[in-house]
C-alpha cells in the first residue's frame, strides 16, 4: 500500500508542524532558566521530552487513523497527538499550564488527553498499551468500528504490562497495533545494553501475531507497515506489532548533556534527518518546487505560532481550581 | 575520636553516593542496581562515581524492568547478596509493589525469620517542580503502612549519609526515600538547608530515632523530609513574634520514634504535624492519634499541613497553592491561637 500524493503531502506537512512545534517549545522551556537552568522556572516548567527526528513514526501511522479510532501514547507524545489532531490551542494551553489547556493545566505535557480524537498517554512506561488493549475490547464487545494503536518506546518493550497486554490481545484477537519508536535509548541506556534481542519485532511471535521492522526511519515505509497492521485490525484478524527504527535528535529530556551517546552519533543522526529528505523525495518524485515548499512551511509555521499566541495569552486557572474533576 | 576539622558540605545526593561507596568497599557483596545508576550516576546524583570505582559487575544499569529487578534484589538478598535498588521515581512503585510488599516485606516473617532480605531500595520522592501527578508524590504512608519494611527518608546531608550507611548494614529491607527538592541537584532547584557538614569516617545514623532540629516551648513541628524544611522555616518567623516552636524531624517512619514526638508535645502542648503526602490516612493522622492515644493534654487542637486529596497538578499555580508551605504552618498555629482564646 503506497501513499497518494495527497497523503504524502499530509505526512510531510504534519512532520513540518510537529518539528516546528518541538524547536519553538525548545527555545520557549528555556526562556527563566538561564543562567541557572531550574526546571520549575519560566513559562513551560517541568520535565520536557521533545520528539525532534520520530515523526515519521507518528504521521506514517495516523495517516491511516480517523478521529474515532483511539491512540495511546507516551512520555514524548507532541509528534503523536499532533499527527492524531489533537487540538493544538488546547494542547500548547495545557503544555503552558493555562486555563484553556486540555485538562485546564492539571496534566501538563506528559498528560496529554483529548477525548474528541481519542487520545491519552501516560509517563509511566508501557502504561499506555493497556488502555489501547482496552479500547479496542470496548470496540470489539459493542462490534464498533475503530482501532486502538498503542506507541511506545523500545526501552518499553522490557516492561512487564508489555508482554501482558501482547498476549492478551492476541488470544482475544483484538483491533490493536503495537507501535515501538525505537530510538535507540531508554535515558542513558542503549537498548543493546538492556535488551536481549537485536529487533522487538521478533517478540510477536511468542505471541502468535506478525512482527514487522521498518528501517531507516522511512515515512513512506512506515505508511505501507502500519497500513497493513491496520487493515488487519480492521478486518478483525487481531493484533500487530510494528518496530520502527527512529531517531531522538533531542536529548531525553531538556536539560540532558547527553554524554552518554557515542563520539559522532549526534551528527550522524542529523545527516539522515527525515524532513529534509521527504522534501527531496517530494521535489524528486512529485514535482513539489521550492515555492510549494516556502509556502508550506509558512503554513505550519503559522499554525504553530497561533497556538503559542493562544498559549501565551491564555490565563492560568483559579489556584483552587485543583480541588475540581477528581471526580466527576 | 575523629577531631573536627574544616567543614565539609555535601549535597544528599553526594552524602549518599558516598555512603554506599564506603559501604562497597568493605563488603563486596553490596552491589547497585536501577535505571540510569550506572555511568551516568543516576538521573538524581545519588549513584555519581561509583561505576567509575566499582565497574558493571556491581553497578548494573537495568532494563526498565522494575517487577523483574526488584524481584531480583529479593533473591539476591535471599541468596547472601545486599542489594542496593533503585525506583527512579517512588510513583513508579506500580509498575513492581508485588516484589516489595508482598516479598521483600513479607519473606524474613514468613521463613521464621530464617531468610532476612537485607535490600535497600532508594527512591526519590516529592514534588514542587511542575512534574505532575505520576512524578511527585512522596507515598510515605503508602509503604510506612505495609508491615516488613523499614522506611527512612533524610532532610539533609548528613542524615542522607548516616541512615543510607545503617540501612546497608541493616538485615532487612530498608526504604531510603529523598526528597528531589532536597537532593541538591540545581536543575530541581536547592534547598541550601540540606547541605550541610558531613564527616568523612563512615558513621551510622541510627533507623527509627527521630530528631529534635530545633528546640522550643510553645509548639512542636513534627515533619520528615521537605516538612522538616517548612517547619523549621515557619519557626524562625514565629519566633520574631516571639513564639518558641520546637521542629522534629522524623528520619524514618518505620520504625516510628513516636517516644521523641510525645516528649516534645507533652513539653509545648500544641502540635502542628508537616507532611507532602496526602492528608488522609497519613503520616499526620498516625502521629496525631499516637499523641492522642497517650491521652497527652493539649492546648488546642492539632493541627495538619499535608497534600490535599487530589492528584498532583501540574500548573505551577495549582501546584504550588495545593503544596505545604512555611506560610501554611504559621497560619495553623494562628489557628490554633484563636482556638485558644474562645
Ligand atoms: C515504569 C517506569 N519506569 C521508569 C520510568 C522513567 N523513564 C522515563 S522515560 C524512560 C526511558 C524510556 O525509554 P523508551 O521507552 O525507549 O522511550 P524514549 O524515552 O526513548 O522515547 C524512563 C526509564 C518511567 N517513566 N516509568
Ligand atoms: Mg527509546
Amino acid at each position: 500500500m503506497k501513499p497518494s500524493k495527497e497523503q504524502q503531502l499530509w505526512m510531510y506537512e504534519h512532520m513540518l508542524i510537529s518539528r516546528y512545534f518541538e524547536e519553538s517549545i525548545e527555545t520557549i522551556y528555556m526562556e527563566g532558566k538561564t543562567p541557572a537552568f531550574n526546571m520549575a522556572k519560566g513559562p513551560i516548567p517541568g520535565e520536557m521530552h521533545l520528539s525532534n527526528g520520530q515523526e515519521p513514526c507518528a504521521v506514517g501511522v495516523c495517516a491511516h487513523l480517523n478521529a474515532s479510532d483511539i491512540v495511546t501514547s507516551t512520555h514524548r507524545p507532541h509528534h503523536v497527538a499532533i499527527a492524531k489532531g489533537v487540538d493544538l490551542d488546547r494542547m500548547t494551553a495545557e503544555i503552558f499550564g493555562k486555563k484553556t489547556g486540555l485538562s485546564g493545566g492539571r496534566g501538563g505535557h506528559m498528560h496529554i488527553f483529548d477525548a474528541a480524537v481519542n487520545f491519552s498517554c501516560s509517563g509511566i512506561i508501557a502504561q499506555g498499551m493497556g488502555p489501547a488493549v482496552g479500547a479496542a475490547l470496548s470496540r470489539q464487545m459493542q462490534q464498533k468500528d475503530g482501532v486502538a494503536v498503542a506507541f511506545l518506546g523500545e526501552g518499553a518493550a522490557n516492561q512487564g504490562a508489555f508482554h501482558e497486554t501482547l498476549n492478551l490481545a492476541a488470544v482475544w484477537k483484538l483491533p490493536v497495533v503495537f507501535v515501538i519508536e525505537d530510538n535507540a535509548w531508554g535515558i542513558s541506556v542503549s537498548k543493546s545494553a538492556s535488551t536481549a534481542i537485536e529487533r522487538n519485532d521478533q517478540r510477536a511471535a511468542a505471541y502468535g501475531m506478525p512482527g514487522h521492522f521498518v528501517p531507516g526511519n522511512d515515512p513512506l515505509a512506515v505508511f505501507e507497515v502500519a497500513g497493513e497492521a491496520i487493515e488487519r485490525a480492521r478486518r478483525g484478524e487481531g493484533p500487530s506489532l510494528i518496530e520502527i527504527e527512529t531517531y531522538r535528535l533531542a536529548g531525553h529530556f531538556m536539560g540532558d548533556a547527553e554524554g552518554y551517546r557515542p563520539e559522532g552519533e549526534k551528527d550522524a543522526l542529523f545527516a539522515k534527518d527525515p524532513i529534509p529528505k521527504m522534501r527531496a523525495q517530494l521535489q524528486a518524485q512529485h514535482g513539489w518546487t521550492d515555492s510549494d515548499d516556502a509556502a508550506l512551511v509558512t503554513r505550519c509555521h503559522a499554525r504553530v505560532d497561533t497556538a503559542i499566541a493562544f498559549a501565551r495569552d491564555s490565563a492560568f486557572p483559579a489556584p483552587e481550581e485543583a480541588m475540581e474533576k477528581v471526580f466527576v | 575520636m575523629t577531631v573536627a576539622t574544616k567543614e565539609r558540605k555535601l549535597t544528599i545526593a553526594r552524602a549518599m553516593a558516598e555512603a554506599i561507596a564506603q559501604e562497597m568497599r568493605i563488603d563486596e557483596k553490596v552491589f547497585v542496581m536501577g535505571e540510569d545508576v550506572g555511568p551516568l550516576g543516576g538521573v538524581f546524583g545519588n549513584t555519581r562515581g561509583l561505576h567509575e570505582e566499582f565497574g558493571s559487575v556491581r553497578v548494573r544499569d537495568t532494563p526498565i524492568s522494575e517487577t523483574a529487578f526488584m524481584g531480583a534484589a529479593v533473591g539476591a538478598a535471599s541468596d547472601g547478596m545486599r542489594p542496593i535498588v533503585e525506583l527512579m521515581f517512588v510513583d513508579f512503585f506500580g509498575v513492581c509493589f508485588d516484589a516489595i510488599y508482598n516479598l521483600m516485606a513479607k519473606n524474613t516473617y514468613f521463613s521464621g525469620g530464617e531468610t532476612p532480605v537485607p535490600v535497600v531500595l532508594m527512591t526519590s520522592t516529592g514534588g514542587g517542580y511542575s512534574d505532575a501527578g505520576q512524578h511527585s508524590q512522596c507515598l510515605h504512608a503508602t509503604f510506612a503502612h505495609l508491615p516488613g519494611m523499614k522506611v527512612v527518608a533524610p532532610s539533609n546531608a548528613y542524615d542522607a549519609k548516616g541512615l543510607m550507611t545503617a540501612a546497608i548494614r541493616d538485615n532487612n529491607p530498608v526504604i531510603f526515600m529523598f526528597h528531589k527538592a532536597l537532593q541538591g541537584m540545581g536543575w530541581l532547584g536547592t534547598e541550601k538547608d540540606a547541605i550541610v557538614h558531613v564527616p568523612e569516617e563512615a558513621y551510622e545514623v541510627p533507623i527509627g530515632k527521630a530528631a529534635v532540629v530545633r528546640e522550643g516551648s510553645d509548639v512542636t513541628i513534627v515533619g520528615i523530609t521537605s516538612g522538616v524544611h517548612h517547619g523549621l522555616k515557619a519557626a524562625r518567623v514565629l519566633a520574631e513574634r516571639g513564639i518558641s516552636a520546637e521542629v522534629v524531624d522524623l528520619r524514618s517512619l518505620v520504625p516510628l520514634d513516636r517516644e521523641t514526638v510525645l516528649a516534645s508535645v507533652r513539653k509545648t502542648g500544641r502540635l502542628i504535624v508537616v507532611d507532602e503526602d496526602y492528608q488522609s490516612y497519613g503520616m499526620s493522622a498516625e502521629i496525631i492519634s499516637s499523641v492522642a492515644e497517650q491521652g497527652v493534654a493539649l492546648k488546642a487542637a492539632p493541627q495538619r499541613v499535608a497534600y490535599p486529596d487530589i492528584p498532583i497538578p501540574f500548573t505551577p499555580v495549582m501546584e504550588q497553592w495545593a503544596l505545604p508551605s512555611p506560610e501554611k504552618i504559621i497560619a495553623a498555629f494562628e489557628k490554633m491561637q484563636k482556638m485558644e482564646t474562645r
